[in-house]
């Protein structure tokens, strides 16, 4: 994924985030919310970032917009690293590059502004366009997220707007800053699910036509695969999973990317017999022992599983999983004559 | 799971009537949130009932429940619970019925568990409100109860977050349980859970389901599961009932261009990979409901102004026809063309 001539807008490497679980005084427990993530987003595609919930996704996501400092890894934007920076300038700088749209577009909206306002603040902040022509950057801004016509929502409230119309303004918003990164911390899981689609389509529209480089963290896997190029699957902190989104989830070497297949619901299926799942236990992410963090759900794990942990190993091209048994290092490969046990 | 708990045979027919909704209509002061539906949930049947925030499934849920709260009153038609008039019973007998005849799982577990009390004793607070029980048998049901659902059952010691979230819809469900109620509705049990932790929990209820047989209403926006897990299946919109039928009927042949909408606002996992649509426009503001047909704004077939269906689409109300055995469908296109 690396080596590539121009430099990838974001690309993380090794990133990583410990948060405190005990006390901090006797118990000095750690969870790894992130271990040693890296991947690169590029412009003109959209790489979505799933998992369930406490997998870690969105503390990645926080971390590329700066509301937490990783432990450790580094953060390159356009080829530098800018992990470390603390300038004023530079962190505002990389905030208009680098925007977020969240899960809750009634929340992340101020109530008692008008759109106008929500819209005509990072154009001032981020000094995008002459003061005299701000109004009509609004009117744009608002016709690129489907919000016609767009004399209709400038006064608006956010209360008098639907769900899927603030996470419209939310996304207008993000825009404004004219970024070339966008994260989306699952932007449709609070919307009514007529609405979801236009937002999924919205977001289509904007890699071609913005040639923007899209993170979309969530959970539902088939939204994954409508607008996703790349799949990354995250399971306790780490990535277990990457490559082309059609590969990942029609071909999934990680047993857990399997499980998760096997979990969800689909109406191209017909009312299917029921797929036995392992239990879900919490996902083993506190001082995590060595060996594969899924080795107790595994139905595939051998003895090697438990002792060492698996690298993220290319398998198939542009393919790669951390699962000794799908995805072997060629070390490992050698002494796997062992049975799996079930 | 038996094959007869999917017979849409066995639900349509044979299934003894449990509950009956005649024209229930239910208004928040002068917003009629559910408007004159009729819908019947048999004996050990699971009903699904799906619709966009705000068509009023909740509402139904809570009416069923007899829960309902100020502003929100029953103000027309009735709920029938084995042919007896619910509406017309006293505070004392709707308390008796309460948890004990019909029960209720929300989404959120968390609201529901009071987070200072032992899950045991919650156990007991329930099961002494309705019956004379003494504290120990009481608590070594909830262990029973709790192993039934798959959660050691010494966790009755345990507080409510002490558990996982996935452990706490658990609990709730055994609550729900502990009684012998004929019928279990669930209000979103699952959304808030994530799919792995949400497909061992529809396992669970379909097996519970299937050993114990009570009746489950189960209350979703999220229409591919109920072609999982429910017999039949009633789509709501904007306080109506818009089309019912098996879950298989609808998810071969629904007809109702909402039902159809909503089937394809889902993207697959594996069907070949194409734009998708959704729905126009958003569900309407039920203060001033759309003359006719309410889903008419954001039909694709309400399009030719001049047309007499057009005329009829907009004025009037179209009413729920059969189309086949056991499922009905609202809407003046598909009457048309039969």
């Amino acid at each position: 994924m690396t080596a590539t001539p121009i430099y990838a807008p974001l690309e993380v490497r090794g990133l990583t985030k410990h948060f405190p679980a005990g006390n901090g005084l006797i118990d000095r427990s750690r969870v790894h919310a992130v271990d040693d993530v890296s991947f690169a987003l590029r412009p003109g595609t959209i790489t979505a970032l799933v998992g369930q919930s406490g997998s870690g996704k969105s503390t990645v996501a926080r971390m590329l917009v700066r509301l937490y400092d990783p432990t450790s890894g580094t953060v390159y934007f356009r080829g530098h690293d800018v992990t470390g920076d603390r300038r004023r300038r530079d962190v505002l700088r990389y905030r208009s590059e680098v925007q977020m749209i969240f899960q809750d577009p009634f929340g992340s909206l101020n109530p008692v502004k008008t759109i106008r306002h929500h819209l005509a603040r990072p154009l001032t902040i981020h000094k995008r366009v002459p003061r005299e022509r701000i109004d009509e950057r609004i009117h744009e801004l608002l016709v690129t997220v489907g919000l016609e016509p767009p004399e209709r929502y400038t006064e608006k409230y956010p209360h008098e707007l639907s769900g899927g119309q603030r996470q419209r303004v939310a996304i207008a918003r993000a825009l404004a800053a004219e970024p070339t990164v966008l994260i989306a911390d699952e932007p449709t899981s609070m919307l009514d699910v007529s609405i979801r689609v236009g937002i999924l389509n919205l977001m289509l529209d904007l890699k071609e036509r913005e040639r923007l480089a899209f993170l979309y963290v969530t959970h539902d896997l088939a939204s994954a695969r409508y607008v996703a190029d790349t799949v990354l699957v995250m399971y306790a902190g780490q990535i277990v999973e990457q490559g082309p989104s059609e590969r990942v989830l029609q071909s999934p070497l990680h047993p857990y990317t399997r499980l998760l297949l096997a979990s969800v619901p689909d109406p191209a299926v017909p009312v299917r017999e029921r797929i036995e799942v392992g239990k879900g236990g919490a996902s083993a992410a506190v001082d995590p022992p060595a060996g594969c963090r899924f080795v107790e759900r595994c139905p595939l794990r051998v003895g090697v599983c438990s002792e060492l942990t698996p690298d993220l190993i290319t398998a198939q091209p542009a393919h790669s999983a951390r699962c000794h048994v799908t995805a072997p290092a060629p070390a490992i490969r050698e002494d796997l004559h062992v049975e799996p046990t079930r | 799971m038996t094959a007869a708990a999917h017979d849409p045979q066995r639900s349509a027919a044979t299934r003894k009537t449990l509950v009956e909704l005649r024209g229930l209509t239910v208004a928040y002061d002068d917003v009629v949130a559910v408007d004159g539906i009729d819908l019947t949930i048999g004996a050990g049947e699971i009903l699904g009932l799906a619709g966009e925030s705000g068509c009023g499934k909740t509402t139904v849920a809570n009416s069923v429940m007899q829960i309902l709260r100020p502003p929100a009153r029953i103000v027309g038609g009735s709920i029938l619970f084995h042919d007896d008039e619910l509406t017309a019973r006293s505070a004392e007998e709707l308390r008796r019925y309460r948890w004990r005849n019909v029960s209720i799982v929300f989404q959120s577990a968390m609201n529901a568990l009071n987070p200072v009390m032992r899950v045991g004793d919650q156990f007991v607070d329930m099961m002494q409100a309705h019956e004379h029980v003494s504290k120990r048998q009481a608590l070594l049901r909830a262990a029973e109860l709790l192993d039934r659902v798959g959660i050691d059952g010494s966790r009755i010691r345990a507080y409510p977050h002490e558990l996982s979230g996935g452990m706490r819809q658990r609990v709730i469900i055994a609550m729900a349980l502990a009684l012998h109620p004929e019928l279990v509705i669930m209000d979103e049990p699952t959304t808030a859970l994530d799919v792995v932790v949400q497909r061992e929990i529809l396992q669970q209820i379909r097996d519970l389901q299937g050993e114990l047989e009570f009746a489950v209403l189960f209350i979703t926006h999220d229409l591919s599961l109920l072609f999982e897990v429910a017999d039949r299946i009633a789509i709501m919109y904007a306080g109506e009932i818009v089309e019912e039928g098996t879950a298989a009927q609808l998810h071969t042949g629904a007809r109702h261009p909402y039902t159809l909408g909503l089937i394809r606002s889902f993207p697959s996992l594996t069907a070949p990979l194409e734009r998708m649509t959704g729905i126009a426009g958003s569900p309407p503001d039920l203060a001033s409901p759309p003359a006719g047909c309410r889903f008419h704004p954001r039909c694709p077939h309400c399009t030719d102004e001049e047309s007499a269906l057009h005329t009829l689409q907009t004025s009037v109300r179209p009413v729920l026809r059969a189309v086949g055995p056991a499922h009905r469908v609202a809407c003046h296109l598909v009457e048309q063309r039969g």
